[in-house]
């Protein structure tokens, strides 16, 4: 198999190969041992450090904490799924009353970072006298960004959609949020799943945030349960622990995504995209709205 | 005004933490990025194994566990002594080179295997195959994604702002302390964000724009 870098490897090629396996393997592993050296040997591995996973008020506290990061998940991606549906059909909007209002929005809001905003919400309204708890800061921030950031994921999937849809939907004598609504967002959206839950992966990881405001998420809890000495300061346990929980889930959905992308594929009703590179660059400047 | 106008040296200490933090860890990224593209191209599968390992470790784990991480459970290992900036420049690097390293491996991929076929054919070399004939056609799809990372990466700095580095994200803390107006001082800080990101975005476009090919 030739890739666009490489010619099938010949014997002495192969030869060569087996050698930079043999180098890369030694190194790969020497770096690891060091760090499992490093994590040894400042005692993080002893089982005092990790008694705290076989009490029950731990485990109910992970699973409580644990609850409150999907909680606000949950509550943000709906949101910001509704917002970013207005949001495009304002950009796509013929009317420059809708159009001019919503594009300032998605641009203020992608250029704004995610933080910056939940400060906003939380110390900021608090001069005003509206108290915001921080769960609610930690969700209109995440709905604001990722609503604007999804809003150009559909925008770009509704522009991919072959202009036949349009014209035969005029043509059956629809109004123009018929054709939106019922023709052309159903389509886009399917399109652009695979996109949007990568998104969606990326709020999951942007609830962490919340730490910063003390929400009572996976991180604020880390902290806390690593400052006690009864269990000898685990912050380094618990750091792989709670990490561990993030990078399960994440995978998780990135799973969903391509679990359906492969569905859709099979799926006749899908209209294939005037131009898939489109697609595809969208999916690329978006994933790295990290 | 009279926020910006009394904070005026805050503004400009933060924002200049800030951009140092930027073009450190940009630096950084570039570099640790597309050495795991290099490993994630690579014909050896131990290199491959290693690079899609770390990208797959990294991408799903949030930024601020890395920072977290830096901050607080690093100093327990006692490797090197960091101090907060050094902490989140590394924080940054490690976690941007991922998205970096899958920006440049999938410009890699967009050239056509015909292109390095022909320049074999050719009698090129690798060195010859590579820095004439297949980046220069993967750099036009590699740089308008690069960028966009470059400006999360921007964006993400103020994160570190939460783990005691004065950047940015921080004038909200002080503006707090000294009893300022919090909403006029953080829009401010939310506008000159928007003032470092729209001109990227708008280089972004524009190059974007011009070097779209069609394959």
């Amino acid at each position: 198999m030739s890739s666009v870098l490489f010619d099938v490897p010949g014997p002495r090629a192969r030869m060569r190969h087996r050698l930079f396996a043999a180098v890369g393997l030694l190194g790969v592993l020497g770096v690891l041992g060091f760090i499992g050296y490093r994590f040894y040997d400042s005692g993080q591995f002893e089982p005092r450090m990790w008694e705290w996973l076989q009490y029950e008020t731990v485990q109910l506290e992970l699973v409580k904490r644990l609850g409150n990061t999907l909680k606000a998940f949950a509550l943000a991606a709906l949101l910001a799924v509704l917002l970013g549906a207005i949001l495009a059909a304002g950009r796509l909007s013929e009317h420059a009353v809708w159009r001019v209002p919503a594009t300032f929005l998605v641009e203020v809001f992608r250029a704004v970072p995610l933080l910056i905003l939940i400060f906003l919400f939380y110390y900021g309204l608090s001069t005003v006298q509206i108290k915001l708890t921080p769960f609610v800061a930690v969700v209109a921030a995440l709905t604001l960004y990722n609503g604007s950031v999804l809003a150009e994921v559909f925008r770009a999937g509704v522009l991919s959609l072959p202009r036949g849809q349009t014209e035969a939907a005029y043509a059956l004598g629809m109004r123009k949020t018929q054709v939106m609504v019922q023709v052309l967002l159903p389509q886009a959206l399917r399109a652009m799943l695979p996109t949007i839950i990568s998104q969606l992966v990326v709020l999951l990881k942007d609830t962490a945030l919340g730490f910063i405001i003390e929400y009572e998420e996976l991180l604020n809890y880390a902290k806390y349960l690593g400052s006690q000495g009864q269990f000898g300061r685990p912050l380094v346990p618990m750091t792989i622990v709670i990490a561990a929980i993030y990078i399960v889930l994440c995978l998780l959905l990135t799973w969903v995504a391509t679990w359906l992308e492969k569905r859709n594929r099979r799926n006749k009703k899908v209209i294939e995209p005037r131009n898939k590179d489109d697609i595809e660059k969208v999916a690329l400047t978006n994933a790295s709205g990290i | 005004m009279s926020v910006l106008s009394t904070y005026s040296d805050l503004f400009l200490r933060a924002f200049g933490t800030t951009i140092q933090l930027f073009l450190y860890s940009a630096v950084g990224s570039l570099v640790l990025g597309t050495l795991l593209a290099m490993l994630r191209v690579s014909p050896v599968p131990v290199f491959r194994v290693t690079g899609t390992a770390y990208v797959t470790l990294v991408r799903n784990t949030p930024l601020t566990l890395v920072f977290f991480f830096f901050a607080f459970a690093y100093p327990l290992l006692k490797i090197v002594r960091l101090d907060p900036f050094q902490g989140a420049v590394v924080a940054l690097t490690l976690y941007t080179s991922a998205f970096i390293c899958e920006v440049v491996r999938s410009g890699i991929n967009t050239v056509p295997v015909g292109q390095a076929e022909a320049s074999r054919a050719l009698g090129l070399t690798f060195g010859q195959m590579l820095f004439s004939v297949v980046l220069p056609q993967a750099m036009r799809s590699v740089v308008p994604p690069l960028v966009s990372t470059l400006i999360a990466l921007l964006k993400n700095t103020t994160i570190a702002a939460g783990f005691s580095v004065s950047d940015a994200g921080s004038i909200s803390y002080v503006l707090s302390d000294e009893g300022a107006n919090m909403l006029v001082g953080l829009s401010w800080v939310a506008f000159c964000f928007v003032l470092l990101v729209i001109p990227l975005t708008l280089v972004q476009r524009a190059l974007e724009k011009r070097w779209s090919v069609a394959r």
